[in-house]
């Protein structure tokens, strides 16, 4: 049998490797001998930490001596909603100290929910001469310093990408760190950046950079000057405008207007920032072309949406507000056949009464006339069970589907039952829905239907829902593929996690803030599965101070081959078998 | 000054455990209060402040290790603190009136709420001021750090309606640094009141703020509502770091205690 593998010389396996891409199928192969094993992890390339307590980064770089391309994801998704408090955890710095030295070829680092500070920046820009590629997404810490270290030294970075991230913007200076040599920006996206941009450094930036295919401007980018900007990359495929607004001036109109239709390769807009409906129209001669629009910022009420979106025949993503109401969602639904993502954002999403006339039926009509549509993410005031069942019939290849009914535990607005039949419609007609965002008001019920129906489940968020352990039971017991579930305000405690304890194992990370899980069960999960890391999360001081079936505040329990963890805050205990040791 | 004076509130706006409305009232009452501004506008009682960071009244509830009852109804109040929108199953077509703002509900992200703020102000008086109407809306996030703590925290300061509840919200988000400095004897200087005082009253934090303008000012003499418009981040520092800030803020400081 040994003869068998080692048939090939490595060289040859390894060039056979190098088509297998996956992180699965790249774990397989490693599985299926010791020298393959060997082989394949001399050669894997990219990595992806889903989760960078799981792993250690000593453990990685002895696993894989030659990494070029890191994927690491820090803070739980409910960080985003302000559901974690600020200083839990998530530093990058660790991992770039350790890499610096053990891959100084990395050519990649994407980065989602950390903490990235300054000093990582600089220490990126010092270490890793091949860097190319730079994601931060949702990211904090760092200022525009740490930014203007990476414009000065990465000297063959192609993309920079600051996706969502909180930066502190002490400046629009470092824009001109990039040397006048540096011409290989292919792609930069600043939008979430607050201040002014120094206007010359970018033009003169876009102007020696021959391959700039994305640019995304942030909101202090006048509109006047966009014009100039275009004419300096003619061949974008995708422009984030930055504030969409000036006084109307016919001039200024038709030098737009010339300058966006030459850009023809154009497929997706984003930015709208504070949009002059006036000049909409500039776009129109490349909206044939246009397969994503993001108008999540662009207040503009519906008959310009409308007049917009129907002349986008080709998109297949568009990002809107609910100021696109449901006259707005039919055209959509008449215009964009080849529609495939679709997230309609609330205008205002803390008044009680509904601010504008999107309803149920926006969905449904976008459900109907959307043969491709599998992605959705709707914030709306009302639903009904008969919407839900319907949108699944029309609809039935939904992989990710995302509703947010605005007011918590609010029923069904025709019959005042629970969606728990909807939602039940929902999993059982996808059958490829992966993902799952529920609202409104739910029983036990729903959650029985989604744990025999979601199979192939993998993320499931809940709020406000449920009646008792029996509600989390059904999710824990039946979805078979649950990654990662995160539940707020929901009356799940300790029997249904006890009872399904061994499935946490699974997982990739549980979730859970203020629901009734004691203390007790918690230290009992920590003592019991050495293999998960159960952080109990409390801002009142340390849990030991309450009685063991006191209800901890948060709960975060994910899988991890590295052990506790020794950055946590003051609010922060994992449970294991010497969390009582350690009270004292 | 008694217990319920001091007692810790989460105080979401809108109602919601503990009678925030009334919980302004009763703050106005507390003796250690930045007396000058009182006179100065008289009517607005949320500038009546005690700035001392209320960190007695945190260690009260956080060492609470008296009898199940004791800490059950505590555990109560933090849910109810934190899930407003407790309305009974069995009346589910009528939401509640005010609209009470929950943590991180509906789940939108922070960039998404503050822009509107901007536009919505900007283009249409009169649409905005049916937005206000609702209460608070739009999240104000901004950073607080703390003199010798190791990291920074974040607050909304939309959620709170006057200083005593910022400034109870900070006392209970950074006692744990507080109570660090205890030393490593650990558990046991957290529940000793005493020892709690003397490391408040040995190090005397003064909370600032930087405004629009860039300046950092000391948190309290503006009217609530313009604090919340012009504050950009907040800073609690040593008052041995305050040198220069205001003499007058220091002299507030020292007859505190």
């Amino acid at each position: 049998m040994p003869k068998r593998a080692n048939s090939f010389p490595e060289e040859v396996l390894e060039y056979v490797f190098s088509f297998i891409q996956t992180d699965q199928d790249r774990s397989s192969i490693s599985t299926v001998c010791k020298s393959w094993y060997e082989i394949e992890r001399w050669c894997r390339r990219r990595i992806f930490i889903g989760n960078c307590y799981a792993v250690s980064p000593r453990m990685l770089i002895r696993r894989f001596p030659d990494v070029r391309s890191i994927e690491l994801k820090g803070k739980p998704h409910f960080a985003d909603f302000n559901l974690v408090p600020e200083g839990w955890g998530g530093y990058v710095y660790p991992w770039i100290a350790a890499m610096a030295s053990a891959y100084p070829w990395l050519e990649e680092i994407k980065l989602k929910r950390m903490v990235v500070t300054d000093e990582t920046l600089e220490l990126i820009a010092k270490s890793f001469k091949n860097m190319k590629l730079l994601v931060l997404s949702s990211c904090e810490g760092f200022s525009t310093d740490g930014l203007a270290a990476i414009a000065a030294n990465c000297r063959n970075l192609r993309e920079l990408d600051l996706h969502e991230s909180d930066v502190e913007d002490l400046s629009g200076h470092w824009l001109s760190h990039f040397p006048d040599t540096y011409t290989s920006l292919v792609s930069l996206n600043i939008a979430c950046l607050g201040s002014e941009l120094s206007f010359s450094a970018l033009e003169r930036l876009v102007a020696r950079c021959p391959n700039l295919r994305s640019l995304r401007l942030n909101r202090s980018v006048p509109l006047d000057r966009l014009a100039n900007l275009l004419r300096l990359a003619p061949r974008l495929t995708d422009l984030g405008t930055g504030a969409y607004s000036a006084e109307w001036r016919p001039d200024v109109f038709a030098i737009l207007s010339r300058a966006i239709s030459g850009c023809k390769e154009l497929k997706s807009l984003s930015g709208f920032w504070d949009v002059v409906p006036s000049y909409l129209p500039a776009i129109y001669s490349i909206c044939p072309g246009l397969t994503s629009l993001n108008l999540s910022y662009a207040t503009i009420q519906s008959p310009a949406l409308v007049k917009l979106v129907s002349q986008c025949p080709n998109l297949q993503r568009l990002w809107v507000l609910d100021y696109i109401e449901d006259v707005g969602l039919d055209a959509l639904a008449e215009s964009c056949k080849d529609l495939r993502e679709l997230r309609v954002f609330p205008s205002d999403p803390f008044v009680v009464e509904p601010n504008v006339s999107l309803t149920e039926q926006g969905l449904i009509s976008v459900s109907e006339g959307c043969p491709k549509l599998h992605s959705v993410l709707y914030f709306c005031r009302q639903m009904s069970n008969d919407a839900l069942i319907t949108i699944a019939r029309n609809q039935p290849n939904f992989t990710c589907f995302r509703l947010c009914i605005i007011e918590p535990k609010i029923p069904d607005y025709l019959t005042l039952q629970p969606f728990d039949v909807g939602f039940g419609a929902i999993v059982e007609n996808c059958k490829n829905l992966r993902r799952l965002s529920v609202s409104g008001l739910l029983t036990d019920q729903a959650f029985d239907y989604i744990g025999t129906y979601g199979k192939k489940l993998e993320m499931l968020s809940i709020a406000f829902a449920g009646d008792s352990d029996l509600g989390l039971h059904h999710i824990l017991s039946g979805c078979d593929n649950l990654r990662k579930l995160e539940i707020r305000d929901c009356p799940f405690g300790d029997k249904a996690l006890l009872a399904n304890a061994a499935k946490l194992e699974t997982m990739r990370s549980l979730w859970m803030s203020s629901c009734s899980v004691s203390y007790g069960a918690c230290k009992l999960l920590g003592q019991r599965l050495p293999r998960l890391n159960v952080e109990v999360i409390d801002e009142r001081g340390h849990p030991e101070s309450r009685p063991e079936n006191s209800p901890v505040e948060k709960l975060y329990i994910y899988r991890s081959v590295a052990g506790p963890r020794f950055d946590m805050p003051g609010f922060v205990w994992t449970m294991d078998e010497d969390s009582a040791l350690r009270v004292t | 000054m008694g217990f319920d004076e001091t007692e810790l509130r989460l105080g979401l706006p809108g109602g919601g455990g503990g009678g925030v409305r009334d919980g302004d009232q009763v703050i106005v009452m507390r003796k250690r209060g930045f007396s000058e501004t009182e006179s100065d506008i008289s009517t607005d009682t949320s500038t009546c402040v005690d700035l001392k960071l209320n960190l007695s009244s945190n260690s009260k509830e956080a060492n609470s290790t008296g009898g199940k009852d004791g800490s059950a109804e505590k555990s109560k109040t933090n849910k109810e603190k934190n899930n407003n929108l407790d309305f009974p199953a069995s009346d589910p077509a009528k939401p509640p009136a005010a609209k009470a703002q929950v943590v991180g509900w509906p789940p939108v992200r922070s960039f998404r709420k503050n822009m509107f703020t901007a536009v919505q102000k900007s283009t249409n008086d009169g649409e905005s001021e049916q937005m206000n109407k609702g209460g608070n809306n739009n999240a104000v996030l901004v950073k607080v750090s703390m003199d010798g703590a190791p990291y920074l925290r974040k607050v909304d300061l939309k959620m709170y309606k006057s200083y005593p509840e910022l400034s109870d919200a900070l006392a209970k988000m950074f006692s744990s640094f507080t109570i660090g400095n205890c030393g490593s004897q650990g558990m046991k200087d957290f529940m000793n009141e005493s020892k709690l005082m003397d490391v408040l009253n040995g190090s005397d934090y003064i909370p600032t703020y930087e405004d629009k303008d860039g300046d950092w000012m000391l948190v309290g003499d503006v009217p609530w509502e313009m604090f919340v418009e012009s504050c950009k981040r907040l800073r609690i520092m040593k008052s041995k770091e305050a040198v220069g800030l205001a003499p007058r803020a220091m002299e507030k400081c020292k007859n505190r205690s």
